[in-house]
């Protein structure tokens, strides 16, 4: 199928529809700017507004929404950026064209994914990331009457059962790694904070009757074709319990790839930005989860920040501040009460699959020193994904850290890369190539 | 209400209701996504077009992230080449 080339100009782009984009897009052209906001999926929301627009509820994202429209924000949807062609533009893939996106400044507000963690049967169908089951089941996947549980860390956790039994689960755990006394510090921590007491208090009722258990982390997924049971590390024993899904949340992982690739300043894996959510590169501001996981309002108010920092309203922006200190104090309380235990790196078996692209198993890795050694000896990270799912989770099991990517970001079709050799240089001519 | 749609997995018809992603379809009609290099059969895990473990051939196109495709009517998916 051969693309057709189109191009648009901006005097802000903003790369990503989720809280922080939408919220930079709006205040953005607001100020009189002219706007582009572009995503890879069908509509905007991101992944913690996903598929509202459908339910007909009133929620979160509707204000968002509506000011977007209002303020004439062009919605660019089902586009993924893999190149950088030069200064100021972008390319952009569509479901059948190619696109060139100009401007005068850049929103990168790519948000976070999932990290997923290597332990026997992880790669056995019906084991999802928590947010992953929760997409699947808002883009239409039926879960009624089906067991599932629900494992990892972090509030992320509750609130998926939360909604996982409002669609007809049955959740027969809730398994959180985090110790009960990390977690007491932590919900007296929470009345510092009224807002996410309200919020924990509301998911308490809409869990009632779903055992909730500290300290227990899953050991192994069984199953033949798919899972058909879990088991986990309770006290010391292990236990062994049925269900028919497997959800996972270790955290998320900020997703830098862009960011890297127009050569912002990254550190402890996220993007530097300055008190206008300014990157080291002139322009180019980024927002929300890519700087530091925080959540919701965090990203909201990042996002506000940068899109009026862009649009040069720099007073309204500061307006902004003492908000984005409140959330980003309760992010680094986030952090502190729900950190990986130890153990959990040493779930692997030799045998156990690392990198799913490729099937490279933990006993490949273990020899290897650096992220960039195991990657040329095994392939590691050199599918598909391009080392999102393994990358992040030989960090946690070798302290390994991610080098920098290259064009392009996202495996691209073959004429969409030919169409820019000349000034792309891609590694790979097949459909799925990945970083060399 | 939202119409339902029909795709063709494999070849069997799989309806679904309008909305649907093709990932869903897919594990709606007791399939897996893809074969991973070791034979093993794989669904989708991330759900937001990350991890590839959903792909399949849309309407004849490989690779495609089902995840992130919503199901038309008469849609042609293969997860079995």
């Amino acid at each position: 199928m051969m693309s057709r080339e189109l191009r648009q100009r901006f005097d802000v782009l903003v790369v990503g529809g989720g809280p922080a984009g939408m919220a930079a897009a709006a205040r953005a052209a607001e100020s009189r700017a002219r706007v582009g906001i572009v995503d890879d999926n069908a509509s905007l929301g991101g992944q913690i507004w996903r598929g509202e627009s459908q339910g007909g509820r009133v929620k979160d994202s509707a204000g968002w929404t509506e000011r977007l429209q209002a303020a004439r924000v062009t919605t660019l949807s089902e586009m993924r950026i893999f190149e950088r062609p030069e200064q100021g533009a972008l390319l952009a893939e569509g479901l059948s064209d190619l696109f060139e996106l100009r401007y005068e400044n850049l929103v990168l507000a790519t948000g976070a994914r999932e990290r997923f963690l290597p332990f026997p049967g992880w790669t056995l169908p019906n084991v999802m990331g928590a947010g992953g089951l929760q997409a699947m089941v808002k883009c239409g996947l039926p879960v009624r009457g089906k067991r599932v549980i629900v494992a990892g860390t972090g509030p992320l956790l509750l609130a998926v059962a939360a909604y996982l039994r409002k669609h007809g689960a049955e959740i027969p755990m809730i398994c959180e790694q985090a110790s009960w006394s990390t977690l007491a510090r932590f919900g007296v921590s929470l009345f510092g904070h009224p807002n996410k007491l309200r919020q924990g208090l509301q998911l308490r009722r809409e869990l009632a009757g779903i055992p909730f258990v500290a300290n227990i982390w899953p050991l192994s997924a069984h199953g033949r074709q798919s899972l058909e049971s879990i088991t986990v590390s309770r006290h010391g024993k292990t236990e062994t319990i049925p269900c028919d899904y497997l959800a996972c949340g270790f955290h998320l992982v900020p997703n830098i790839e862009l960011p890297l690739l127009l050569g912002c300043q990254i550190k402890a894996g996220c993007v530097e930005v300055d008190d206008f959510q300014e990157t080291a590169v002139s322009r180019v501001y980024c927002a929300g989860e890519p700087t530091g996981i925080g959540g919701v309002e965090l990203s909201i108010v990042e996002g506000q920040i940068a899109g009026l920092a862009a649009a040069g309203r720099t007073t309204e922006a500061k307006q902004l501040f003492g908000e984005r200190e409140r959330a980003r104090r309760f992010a680094n309380l986030l952090e502190r009460t729900f950190r990986l235990r130890p153990e959990l790196g040493r779930l692997p078996l030799p045998e156990t699959i690392v990198c799913r692209c490729e099937d490279v198993p933990y006993s490949r890795l273990r020899p290897h020193t650096s992220w960039r050694a195991a990657k040329l000896h095994t392939r590691c990270g050199m599918g598909p994904c391009q080392g999102r799912v393994c990358g992040p989770a030989a960090q946690f099991l070798f302290g390994w850290d991610p080098e920098s990517v290259r064009p392009p970001v996202f495996p691209a079709r073959v004429e969409n890369l030919a169409a820019h050799a000349g000034r792309t240089e891609p590694q790979h001519s097949e459909t799925t190539g990945g970083l060399a | 209400m939202l119409s339902d749609v029909t795709v063709m997995v494999n070849g069997r018809p799989v309806t679904v209701s309008s909305g649907t992603t093709v990932a869903v379809a897919v594990v709606i009609a007791g399939q897996a996504c893809r074969t991973s290099v070791n034979r093993e059969p794989r669904g989708p895990l991330c759900g937001m077009g990350i991890c590839f473990e959903c792909r399949a051939a849309v309407n004849g196109q490989p690779h495609c992230r089902s995840c992130q495709i919503l199901c038309e009517p008469g849609m042609e998916v293969r997860t079995d080449e």
